[in-house]
């Protein structure tokens, strides 16, 4: 352990380390958003056609039951990308999440109380208005447990596409396993540890920007 | 077509047969699997039933197993195998490690879980302790508990895979043996029979997990309200989000 501070002495290996680590971000975070709005309109769908629902469910089991490393390699083969190329791992991660995401938003949806809709309507409130300004928004709690889970579950994932050719800290643990190399290893899993911490508090504040009236100790 | 010859190379009998063979390396998988579900579950279940029962140390088990979550598989199973040195022992420890958290999560919330009513009402029968968590809490915890093990099993059986990267013969092997030599066929029939393997070995839970929960629950968890929230309502506990201990601050 004591070669960590030699390690990261070299100015090149920090910048190295720094490329990963926004490389890591970025495969990590865009199917995270990606999947947000994704999961908000099938979510909606399921929640309006019960058929839809059952399909998704059982289809979002399916998904999540794949192992990553497998569907890392299968969506070339299915959609016809290169082998190699960074976008597998996006998309993959981006069907975890959308899967993950789907029935507790169509769930948060059905469980808008019946009142609040129907004042919503009395209001004036067109049905397209009545969904983004006041069901979605009651959703957000929900929503919001649901991309906590998906944001450390991405970038715990995002490592295993280093085994496909992918970049971000998973090349850490691939080269320190062929070097024989404890330093890059340990300080790999740091850095995703500490990604993980980081989005996860950016995450909470901003539910709590969303839903100021859980503060306030209100109710729907 | 890369479909076409991934199935030319699955069902190429030279693969069925000898030392590396695909059933070889299923069987290897198989046991790195379940031995290490085992052994998680006889760390983890004593420990959820302690904590669920006592109520003592909930928010620290809940917090620890959210960040064990955040644990890159890879990372862990490298770092073991430098440090522990001999991938065998490695894989099982960075798969024991793996499979603990749902495990562990499952059982405290199926304790946790139980109605109070039902647990005030063994008591006033003049249960003890013990009895009312073998005869009350232990039976209604059955169907989180086991969604904690197919959980593990899903979790553990994608790491094992993974795993192959430091030189155990899972059915990862042929999948990274296949990238190396940019042998196509072999990965993505590789790849195929990992999501295969997960997918039926989840089914056979699914279905091993409904027999063991006792009658009496599986009724009321079908003929009851589910409330929001409630056991019948996240019965498998990956894809719906559980709050994590943090949030109630």
């Amino acid at each position: 352990m004591g070669d960590i501070p030699k390690y990261l002495s070299d100015a090149g290996t920090r910048a190295a380390l720094l490329e990963k680590l926004l490389d890591h971000v970025y495969l990590s975070l865009v199917p995270l958003v990606v999947s947000i709005v994704l999961a908000i309109v099938l979510g909606l769908l399921c929640h309006r056609f019960r058929p839809v629902n059952a399909v998704l469910v059982s289809l979002s089991n399916v998904v999540y039951t794949i192992p990553s490393l497998a569907l890392f390699a299968l969506i070339p083969a299915m959609i016809g990308t290169r082998v190699l190329d960074p976008v597998n791992v996006i998309i993959a991660l981006t069907l975890y999440t959308t899967a993950l995401l789907v029935r507790p938003v169509a769930e948060a949806l059905a469980a808008v109380p019946s009142h609040i809709t129907a004042s919503a309507t009395a209001m004036g409130f067109r049905p397209w208005r009545r969904f983004l300004a006041v069901e979605l928004p009651l959703a957000v709690p929900v929503l919001a447990a649901g991309v906590r889970v998906g944001s450390v579950s991405n970038i715990s994932l995002v490592s295993v596409g280093a085994l496909i050719g992918t970049g971000g800290l998973g090349t850490l643990f691939t080269d320190g396993f062929q070097q024989r190399y404890l330093a890059p290893i340990i300080v790999g899993i740091v850095l995703t540890l500490v990604l993980a911490l980081v989005v996860d508090l950016v995450l909470v504040l901003l539910r709590n920007r969303l839903t100021p009236w859980v503060r306030a100790g209100g109710k729907p | 077509m890369i479909f076409a010859d991934a199935f030319g190379w699955l069902l190429d009998p030279a693969n069925w047969s000898g030392g590396k063979s695909i059933p070889v390396r299923i069987g290897i998988h198989l046991l790195y699997c379940f031995g290490a579900v085992l052994g998680a579950a006889l760390i983890a279940v004593p420990l959820g039933l302690f904590v669920g029962h006592t109520g003592r140390g909930g928010l620290v088990l809940v917090g620890g197993s959210n960040a064990l979550r955040a644990l890159p598989t890879l990372g862990l199973v490298t770092f073991l195998y430098l440090v522990v040195g001999g991938s065998t022992v490695s894989v099982l420890i960075s798969l024991v490690v793996l499979a603990v958290p749902p495990i562990l999560a499952g059982t405290y919330a199926g304790v946790q879980d139980v109605d109070r009513g039902v647990v005030d009402a063994a008591r006033g029968m003049g249960m003890t302790g013990a009895q009312r968590l073998w005869q009350v809490e232990v039976p209604n915890a059955m169907p989180l508990l086991v969604g904690g093990l197919r959980n593990a099993m899903l979790q553990v059986v994608a790491t094992a895979s993974v795993a192959a990267f430091v030189g155990v013969e899972t059915l990862g092997r042929p999948l990274l043996d296949g990238i190396r030599v940019l042998d196509y066929p072999q990965f993505v029939g590789g790849a195929i029979l990992i999501a295969l393997l997960a997918v039926v070995l989840d089914a056979v839970l699914a279905v091993v997990g409904r027999l063991v929960v006792p009658a009496g629950v599986r009724l009321s968890a079908r003929t009851g309200k589910a409330r929001p929230g409630s056991a019948a309502s996240r019965r498998r506990e990956v894809p719906t989000p559980v709050e994590s201990g943090g949030s109630t601050a």
